[in-house]
């Protein structure tokens, strides 16, 4: 039972950071071509500026829940994807710090620099996650001394670059709806007109990743076994063409909050799918690491359930003040501040 | 070089290199906060200024110390998967915790402050950077619980071939976790005070901004005075707190080969190791390292021949490592009474502002050997008697280690350069101007 609530738990912090990380990764990703002139770059920055932070500890606490519920995945799953994570941390890296470093001098090549950091530190952990979470639905072929027998490629098979292309699409729109919440002006107007074809093409690629994900993973198991819970993967369709519904009346929060749903529930349609697997091998059902034989001792799950219980409301709470405190549009005033990006 | 040393040397690069952010972020969060709080309360707009200042520095040393402790906390898995899976259990959620109190609070809350300057009423703003200082206390607390775990495993059991956790609260609120954490808390005090020393002190030598910065100077010269008479104390007891835990350790600090009684203090020791043996011991005191391990001029202090080679943990470095710390450790109270004593005339004494000035590396560099000791002198365990770190390392190829480790190295050195050069450009600039005051119809 413990074990149970705790995979949920986990697919849950994932979903999370999908979804807060997620509009940040993808409007660091959209940037270029969002942002035509110096203010509107700094526009982008500041759309972010106050929640990107905060939202990465969600990732971080994805990362150490696994190791804290279930050490074995997370020994078997870090050392396995080795490359591709450490990739994603430097890329986290020089994203993190162009914020910080981009306005402390003022030279169009210094910015030049930290902006092309932002899209690259953006950009390829947005696509590793996809690529990485795909691999993991589909298997890892790894063995029972936690050795992965393959490379970087391996992980690079066509449903690995949907599942990266899928979270890609999915991340810019969600960014492109936060700019449109909070910019005003041309790059408010260009977010708002790209985001109808973005949208129509992250249907595409949804469709294409479900029926793929039918084709190359086990993943439908247990929907089959289990019918009732197909409502998950129904209602990320359903908040996917809401989505679509509120572009057109250009209702950004509403559209944002579709959006969250959208990836929300498609995160926990491949965790549901998943169950009981964490962590899948390839090679043997048997290598394959669940939530059952490698979770954490039933002591350290219950200590763990009660700092989360109580700890996890509080955090979401003061979360969201921090998010209502900055909701309103960046404007000029914000961007001459001296403490803005 | 295989796997093992490989990863080693990554995690000491990672590591050291995240610790040269860390310590800053604990002292000049809690500076920043004092220097608010004292504008809340008198409403001096130069203390305002104080805290708008020093809190630009902080956020770009707070930024990069975020991001390079999220390659530590990864680093367990990618690296040490042997050490995750055995440990995990207690490790993993200690980790975990932090992360859940202390990561969101901090980064949450420091948005806000940095943003809030005008949406927030100064009081709710001032509580904003104490509870990220608060929050920075707190997220050292649970990731030195782990550590100290590491040096002295209590509350577990193993089972299924692995540690479990066996009494949380003992892990929790063993006294060596809390020694390591005032010791290493009061540390970041004393970095944050001497860094605002040390740059103030640049600015009263050039007389620039006086009023500003002899009003800083003095802050932090008391927070440091203060945190680094403590810090005497909580090394001592900290010291002796090792002596018991971990006896091999202390044996290799005082570079101790024989078990003997009422062990003299060598002032001058020149260890050699090849030979298990010290070349040089002179001026020594009778005694007194007894004293000093066990506050007994005629304790027992165990040798390092008590233990087999393999067991054994580097002398030499781990001997000079330890000396350097603790000279820097009596330097530092020392420097703050002499700042104490010109605290009125600070002008007066400029041979002492530039030794402040000149001073602002060293309780980096004590903080850094203190870890070596810390790590190095723990080897070969990862879990000290329990797990030997050459069992604790993933099953991955040397080349995926050496490759991220050159990546590693090159990305930390441009970022250490870029923030370095960010933070003495800063620093040197001084203060903004204050806002001319608004007295009647301009123009």
């Amino acid at each position: 039972m413990l074990e149970t609530i705790w995979f949920l738990l986990w697919g849950l912090l994932w979903g999370i950071y999908f979804m807060l990380g997620g509009f940040d990764l993808g409007l660091g990703t959209a940037m270029p071509f969002m942002a035509k002139d110096e203010k509107e770059v700094r526009t982008v920055y500041n759309a972010m500026g106050p929640f990107w932070n905060g939202n990465e500890v969600w990732l971080i606490t994805a990362g150490g829940v696994t190791f804290a519920a279930f050490p074995t995945t997370y020994a078997v799953m870090f050392s396995t994807l080795y490359t591709p994570l450490l990739m994603l941390l430097f890329g986290l890296i020089i994203r993190a710090v162009s914020f910080e470093f981009r306005s402390q001098v003022d030279s169009p090549g210094w910015r030049k620099l930290w902006d092309t950091c932002l899209f690259i530190g953006s950009f390829v952990p947005a696509l590793l996650l996809g690529v990485a979470f795909a691999n993991i639905f589909q298997g890892i072929p790894f063995d029972d001394k936690g050795a992965f027998h393959g490379n970087l490629l391996t992980l690079l098979n066509p449903y690995g670059i949907v599942g990266g292309v899928f979270f890609v699409v999915a991340f810019v729109v969600h960014g492109l709806l936060w700019l449109a919440i909070r910019s005003e002006g041309a790059i408010h107007d260009r977010a708002a007109s790209c985001l109808s074809t973005a949208w129509v093409v992250l249907l595409a690629v949804a469709v294409i990743f479900l029926i793929h994900t039918w084709f190359a993973t086990r993943l439908y198991a247990n929907y089959l076994s289990n019918p009732i819970l197909f409502v998950v993967p129904l209602i990320a369709v359903a908040a996917l063409l809401v989505v679509r519904a509120f572009i057109a009346k250009q209702a950004w929060w509403n559209a944002w909050f579709a959006s969250s749903l959208f990836i929300l529930s498609a995160t926990l349609f491949g965790v549901i799918g998943l169950f009981p697997n964490l962590y899948p091998s390839s090679l043997n059902p048997n290598y394959s690491l669940t939530a059952f034989n490698s979770s954490s001792s039933p002591l350290t799950l219950t200590v763990m359930l009660v700092v989360a219980l109580i700890f996890v409301p509080i955090v979401i709470a003061y979360q969201t003040w921090a998010y209502t405190l900055f909701r309103g549009k960046v404007t000029d005033e914000d961007l001459t501040s001296e403490e803005a990006y | 070089m295989d796997v093992l040393w490989l990863s080693r040397l990554q995690f000491a690069v990672a590591t050291h290199f995240h610790f040269l952010f860390v310590p800053l972020t604990l002292g000049l969060g809690l500076l920043v906060a004092i220097m608010e709080t004292i504008y809340v309360r008198s409403g001096d707009e130069s203390y305002k200024r104080m805290a708008k200042f020093w809190g630009k520095i902080f956020l770009i040393n707070f930024g990069v110390g975020v991001v390079t402790g999220i390659t530590l906390e990864f680093q367990f898995g990618t690296n040490w998967a042997g050490y995750s899976k055995y440990v995990g259990d207690i490790f993993g959620s200690l980790l975990a915790i932090e992360a859940t109190l202390s990561f969101f609070l901090e980064s949450t809350f420091i948005a806000i402050w940095v943003f809030g300057w005008k949406r927030l009423s100064p009081k709710v703003h001032c509580a904003c950077i104490w509870l990220v200082a608060g929050a920075a206390i707190l997220s050292a607390y649970w990731i030195l619980v782990a550590n100290a775990w590491m040096q002295h495993p209590v509350g577990y059991v193993v089972r299924g071939g692995r540690a479990e956790l066996a009494d949380f609260w003992q892990v929790v609120s063993q006294p060596f976790a809390i020694l390591t954490w005032l010791h290493t808390t009061f540390a970041g005090y004393i970095v944050g005070g001497f860094f605002v020393m040390g740059v103030s002190a640049y600015h009263l030598l050039r007389k620039s901004h006086t009023d500003f910065f002899t009003k800083s100077f003095r802050i932090a010269l008391v927070f440091a005075l203060i945190f680094s008479i403590l810090e005497v104390v909580v090394g001592d007891l900290h010291g002796r707190a090792m002596a018991e835990a971990q006896p091999a350790k202390l044996a290799a600090v005082e570079a101790q080969w024989e078990t003997a009684r009422g062990v003299p203090f060598s002032m001058l020791v020149i260890p050699d190791e090849a030979n298990e043996r010290n070349i040089v011991e002179a001026f020594q005191i009778p005694k007194f390292m007894s004293f000093l391990v066990y506050h007994d001029w005629n304790a027992e202090v165990k040798g390092l021949k008590e233990w087999p080679k393999d067991e054994r943990p580097p002398v030499t470095s781990v001997f000079w490592s330890f000396r350097f710390m603790v000279g820097l450790g009596f330097l530092f109270p020392i420097l703050t009474l002499i700042g104490w004593y010109y605290r009125n005339r600070l002008e007066s004494a400029p041979w002492f502002l530039k030794t402040m000035m000149y001073a602002i590396p060293l309780p980096y560099i004590a903080s850094g050997l203190g870890w070596f000791v810390t790590e190095v002198g723990r080897q070969p365990w990862i879990v000290y008697g329990v797990m030997k770190t050459s069992d604790a390392v993933s099953n991955i190829a040397g080349s995926q280690v050496a490759i991220s480790l050159a990546a590693f190295i090159l990305l930390y050195s441009l970022l250490g350069l870029t923030a370095f050069i960010l933070i003495a450009k800063i620093a040197g600039k001084g203060p903004a101007e204050p806002a001319p005051a608004v007295t009647g119809p301009q123009g």
